[in-house]
């Protein structure tokens, strides 16, 4: 075996990878951007109104207009802030926003990090963003921005236990924690029929778990200005911001790959055939995506007590005894993969 | 039997459902908002904008500097200087409104005996600066000329009841 030069050894594979890299994170950055343009046009429509209009074609340069103007605004960091963690506190929020991409499939094959153990990952991921928002809180020496800040620990840390029950009961169904096999175990039938339940406690989860309406307590803006992002300006709030929503699209895609039969068309015939895997793949996180902004335009803040209740009293025995109840059926009927 | 409802109610989440449904249909409504710069609302011939002084048919100014408006106005906006004219009548020599003061209580158009000062129907007269906005005769008299037919009309319009 001929030894590998440090060009087609090192140099190469990492320019690669590299490429890979940039191939996800910049197609995703650019549909945060729109995603924000959607969500607010969207309000506006439910709302009776017009929404963003102006800049460009049918306001479609909105979101560029608003990153432009954030960048140009000045990074304050407030007198008594610890400058050094108060800085981090957005970078690490922007990264978990964008490393939890690397296992996602958006085609068959189409992956960077087809790792055996995907969803873990993803559920790690998850849990480390409580990091970026509890340093933040916090560094800022604020008593909003702490306040705020405990309250999304809370928040998250209580959520993520129906979720980790809810991907139990898939896993238990797909039999591996590859995101690529769970989405080719619902080839025959998607597991939003099947586990309905779990798909609805996964939803209202993911938008406790990314701190959405009606679980916005964080930010809850009337009675804690903006909770952990009030200190924050500029390119740090930006960075929160990018990496909120790009978590927001996350939790999207999570929802299609483990409930919505990720790649897959609808039906395995002609026409719907012709759409190769990562359009519908995109087309569901869509879907998705518009339930998500459909709910932060229904409904009303949470308080925080129910907020609690919600998932340690229902949520959670609920999840359990699906876990149960799966595992049984499974194991009864003999389905076990 | 309440019970039961109720339970299901919130076992299945109807209200929720019935709740996104109203608002989803929302989504198709007419919009209740207007594409403003480009289209903009009816405005009552009553409507108290942009203070114009008006001039006669055949050009000659209206006011007659008895400045009832200058003692009537709460906002002491309105500054007026008065001597007689080469041609023996009385009129301003100076009339300055400092539209920054200014409340739009329309006071002034009421006091007026000759109709000479009005508020129009313009309400679009932002400024980058406070200097703009301390208006002299001659752009109150500019105002006039240049909203003439639309005040003639409301005031003709509301002549009934004045």
């Amino acid at each position: 075996m001929a030894e590998t030069g440090f060009w087609s050894g090192y140099a190469l594979p990492f320019l690669l990878i590299l490429g890979y890299i940039l191939a996800i994170v910049v197609p995703l950055l650019i549909s945060v951007a729109f995603v924000t343009y959607f969500e607010r046009k969207i309000f506006g429509l439910m709302q009776i109104r017009k929404g963003p209009n102006v800049v460009g074609p049918f306001g479609l340069l909105q979101p560029f207009a608003d990153g432009l103007k954030m960048l140009m605004k000045e990074t304050i960091v407030p007198a008594g802030a610890n400058r050094n963690l108060f800085l981090l506190a957005p970078i690490i929020t922007f990264t978990l926003g964008m490393i939890g991409w690397a296992v996602i499939p958006f085609d068959e094959h189409l992956v960077l990090a087809d790792i055996n153990v995907g969803i873990l990952y993803l559920f790690a991921i998850s849990s480390l963003g409580v990091y970026g928002i509890i340093i933040a809180g916090w560094a800022s020496n604020s008593k909003y921005a702490f306040l705020g800040a405990l309250r999304s620990a809370a928040q998250m840390v209580s959520y993520e236990v129906s979720i980790g029950f809810v991907l139990v009961t898939v896993l238990l169904c797909a039999g591996s924690l590859n995101l690529s096999e769970i989405v080719l175990a619902q080839t025959e039938l998607w597991y939003f029929i099947p586990l309905a339940p779990m798909f609805i406690i996964f939803f209202i989860s993911a938008l406790a778990e990314t701190n959405r309406t009606p679980f916005d307590l964080p930010e809850a803006e009337g009675e804690l200005v903006a909770g952990y992002q009030v200190e924050y300006s500029s390119l740090a709030f930006t960075l929160f911001m990018l990496g909120e929503y790009a978590n927001i699209l996350l939790m999207s895609g999570l929802c299609v790959i483990l409930f919505l039969g990720g790649w897959l068309a609808p039906f395995d015939i002609e026409p719907f055939t012709w759409l190769p895997g990562i359009v519908w793949f995109f087309l569901k996180t869509a879907v998705v995506m518009f339930l998500f902004t459909w709910t932060r335009a229904t409904f009303p803040r949470y308080r925080y007590d129910q907020l609690m209740r919600l998932g340690w009293k229902v949520f959670l025995p609920i999840s359990l005894a699906w876990v149960v109840i799966t595992a049984g059926a499974l194991h009864v009927f003999g389905w076990m993969p | 039997m309440s019970l039961v409802t109720n339970s299901v109610r919130s076992w299945f989440l109807t209200e929720l459902a019935s709740g996104m449904s109203i608002i989803f249909k929302h989504m198709f409504h007419n919009k209740a908002t207007l594409n403003y710069p480009y289209e903009k609302g009816a405005i009552s011939s009553r409507f108290r904008g942009e203070h114009a002084l008006r001039r006669y048919a055949n050009g000659e100014e209206r006011c007659i500097a008895c400045k009832l408006c200058e003692a009537v106005c709460p906002a002491l906006a309105i500054t007026i200087e008065a001597e007689p004219r080469d041609d023996g009548s009385r009129r301003t020599t100076r009339y300055d409104i400092d539209m920054l003061k200014c409340i739009y209580c329309g006071f002034c158009q009421e006091a007026c005996p000759v109709d000479a000062i009005v508020e129009g129907p313009n309400f679009e007269f932002a400024a980058e600066t406070r200097e703009e906005l301390y208006y002299n005769k001659e752009k109150l008299l500019a105002n006039g000329d240049r909203w003439e037919k639309e005040i003639a009309e409301n005031l003709s319009r509301e002549a009934a009841y004045r």
